[in-house]
């Protein structure tokens, strides 16, 4: 199990702005009636995406008044799920995957590099306070290993040298393409490619 | 080596594009509702003759599993949930089908919808695959402004909705009662069984679970016939299926293939060869990181296919092969998915809770060679006492990876972890497992 910090310092007020607000009565309409404790999970994402990526304690209560349900169950499932940030994270958010299948084509250099670059601790802001990076297990992107994840991106096929580039890049406010960095297509075995070779839409 | 035209999935690397018009033209969506005309019996059937074998880990097939579900609609609602959350390590086939072939998953999820008699479908979709799930819906919203799904889908008389659901990182998730306990805004801890989903499922209805794959491969049964899907592969493991090669190899890549094709084959031929040779090669996990894993001598000769695989004391599951080369460290990397297992342990049963915890400490310092010669067999006594005892089966992936390691490498572990206990008179407490933070 995953021990969450919550964050000390805390908003004292929380809402849903317009837009958020009619997503969140949409995405409740996805649900059977009455069973609107279901939208707990996406709600919660529109509240990280609105508080600049993490979740106050405010926000759960509102969201729980907002679901009709007991506080404590959407805590309990802000807590339980990893990806709930709830204390403040960098707003580029670096997410290594660092477990076998990515560790023994070298994650940790990827890792080192970001301790390098951004800040000597997980979960520490850099010094221009824009970044933050953080080791998770499998983000699912096996055949692509090293990779990481920053936001919603995944950056595929690094060492070394190309994480670095990416966080320069990042910190002169571009933005890195995402996908494979060894130029190879999606999850294609490269240069040696021994089906599909001549599939055309019939 | 399979023929390219007895492949299901033509777009896995996105050669030809995911849209609704270049799906067509790869024969997706094609006389739909004529297969739905034949009726719930005669899909049941199909998939069954075929000899479909879930591809989601347990190889459970999947016509059966579609026939517990009640016959006709009783007071509550059925449902059909798609489970997207893939999170075993080495497993990557999901997200390629949500990206490239999202039209052979949502057919697919209107025919076994049809068949298993529900009318709203959930797509339990990981919350990493953000935008694997972008692309999903799109493809969701061509299909409704076709006509293909939403009320009279495909002109079939059937109605059909289908909402994607954002999971939020647990690897539990992947269980099915977990997922649809998650799915009803809860923390995702398995529900005990029985009752079984087909009958009290999501919301106490009853509902069939599916993985991703499996659902996306079913169209292409009905329109070809179960007879050519089951003259692929061998009896009782049929089919094709996406082999995920990562880890030490020359060309990682995902690639569709044949039931019980040989494991040398796949990856000599496929995935360039063992980096540094076949030689090179110490281990390979053969379906996914909770399968014990297979050292070389097995490897030269086994065929991947869940009977097979589980002769060897290992299994198919997701067919997720991690190829572990002679450059590594083997007690190092299954200390890694030992600490995999710890983190993503949901916490609802102790021996999972706890053993998780015991077993990656033991392993760490077994890979530092700080263990003593009877920890070696402690440890496994601790996989024991997980697998088994726990309500998922979580308990069995956690410990069997341990095992593995365990059967094949027990003299290199034993090797470097070789001196006495520190306490030996306190031996015979059986389950004292972190003896190094006695006094000396």
């Amino acid at each position: 199990m995953s021990i969450k910090k919550i964050s000390k310092e805390q908003p004292s007020s929380f809402e849903f702005n317009k837009k958020n607000l009619d997503k969140a009565k949409k995405i409740i309409k996805n649900y059977p009636d009455e069973k609107q404790q279901s939208a707990v999970m996406p709600l919660l994402y529109l509240a990280q995406k609105q508080n600049d990526n993490w979740i106050p304690l405010v926000a759960m209560k509102y969201i729980a008044k907002f679901l009709k349900m007991p506080y404590i169950k959407v805590y309990e499932v802000a807590t339980f799920y990893t990806m709930y940030n709830l204390s403040p994270v960098g707003k580029y958010f670096f997410q290594i995957c660092t477990t076998t299948p990515c560790m023994i084509r070298g994650a940790y250099d990827i890792v080192n590099t970001c301790k390098e670059k951004i800040s000597n601790k997980e979960n520490q802001l850099s010094k221009d306070k824009t970044c933050s990076w953080i080791e998770v297990e499998c983000l699912g992107a096996c055949i692509n290993a090293p990779m990481m994840q920053i936001n919603d991106d995944y950056y595929e096929d690094l060492n070394k040298e190309k994480t670095e580039k990416i966080i320069n890049q990042i910190q002169n406010g571009e933005k890195p393409i995402p996908g494979s960095y060894r130029g190879r297509k999606n999850s294609e075995p490269e240069n040696n490619r021994k089906t599909l070779l001549n599939i055309k839409n019939a | 080596m399979l023929k390219d035209e007895d492949r299901i999935f033509t777009n896995l690397y996105n050669d030809l594009g995911p849209d609704i018009s270049s799906a067509q033209n790869r024969g997706d969506w094609q006389n739909t509702s004529e297969i739905i005309k034949k009726g719930k019996e005669w899909i049941i059937n199909e998939i069954k003759s075929s000899e479909l074998r879930g591809r989601g880990g347990a190889g459970f097939p999947t016509g059966l599993k579609w026939s517990f579900a009640p016959k006709e609609i009783g007071s509550r609602p059925h449902y059909l949930v798609i489970n997207a959350d893939e999170s075993e390590p080495g497993t990557c086939k999901d997200r390629d089908i949500l990206r490239f072939e999202p039209h052979k998953l949502i057919e697919g999820c209107l025919l076994s919808a049809y068949a298993v008699n529900a009318n709203k479908c959930y797509i339990y979709i990981r919350g990493e695959y953000f935008n694997e799930g972008n692309k999903l819906q799109e493809a969701i919203n061509e299909a409704y402004e076709k006509k293909l799904i939403g009320t009279n889908a495909c002109d079939s008389g059937w109605d059909f909705d289908i909402y994607i659901h954002y999971g939020a990182g647990a690897y539990i998730c992947g269980e099915e009662t977990a997922l649809l306990e998650s799915l009803e805004g809860k923390k995702g801890q398995p529900r005990l069984k029985p009752p079984f989903p087909a009958l009290i499922g999501l919301y106490g209805c009853p509902t069939i679970i599916n993985n991703v794959e499996t659902i996306a491969v079913v169209p292409t049964i009905l329109r070809r016939g179960a007879k050519w899907f089951s003259s692929i592969g061998k009896p009782k493991n049929t089919g094709t299926k996406i082999y995920c090669i990562s880890g030490n190899v020359n060309n990682p890549c995902n690639v569709e293939e044949e039931m019980g094709i040989p494991l040398k084959e796949l990856i000599e031929k496929h995935a360039g060869g063992v980096i540094g040779g076949w030689e090179n090669l110490q281990a390979v996990i053969p379906g996914g990181s909770s399968m014990p894993l297979l050292p070389k001598k097995i490897c030269e000769t086994i065929n991947m296919d869940f009977d097979s695989l589980v002769e060897q004391k290992s299994g198919l599951g997701t067919a997720g092969i991690v190829v572990i080369n002679k450059d590594q460290d083997i007690i190092k990397c299954m200390a890694r998915i030992a600490r995999f297992y710890k983190h993503e342990s949901c916490g609802q049963c102790t021996p999972c809770r706890e053993g998780s915890g015991w077993m990656w400490r033991m392993l760490e310092r077994m890979a530092k060679g700080e263990a003593s010669r009877d920890e070696v067999n402690m440890l496994m006594d601790v996989t024991k006492q997980i697998e088994g005892h726990t309500i998922c089966a979580f308990g069995e992936g956690s410990a069997w990876p341990v095992q593995g390691l365990l059967r094949h490498f027990k003299k290199e572990v034993a090797k470097r972890n070789n001196f006495n206990p520190l306490i030996n008179k306190n031996k015979k407490i059986p389950y004292l497992v972190d003896q190094h933070l006695l006094e000396k």
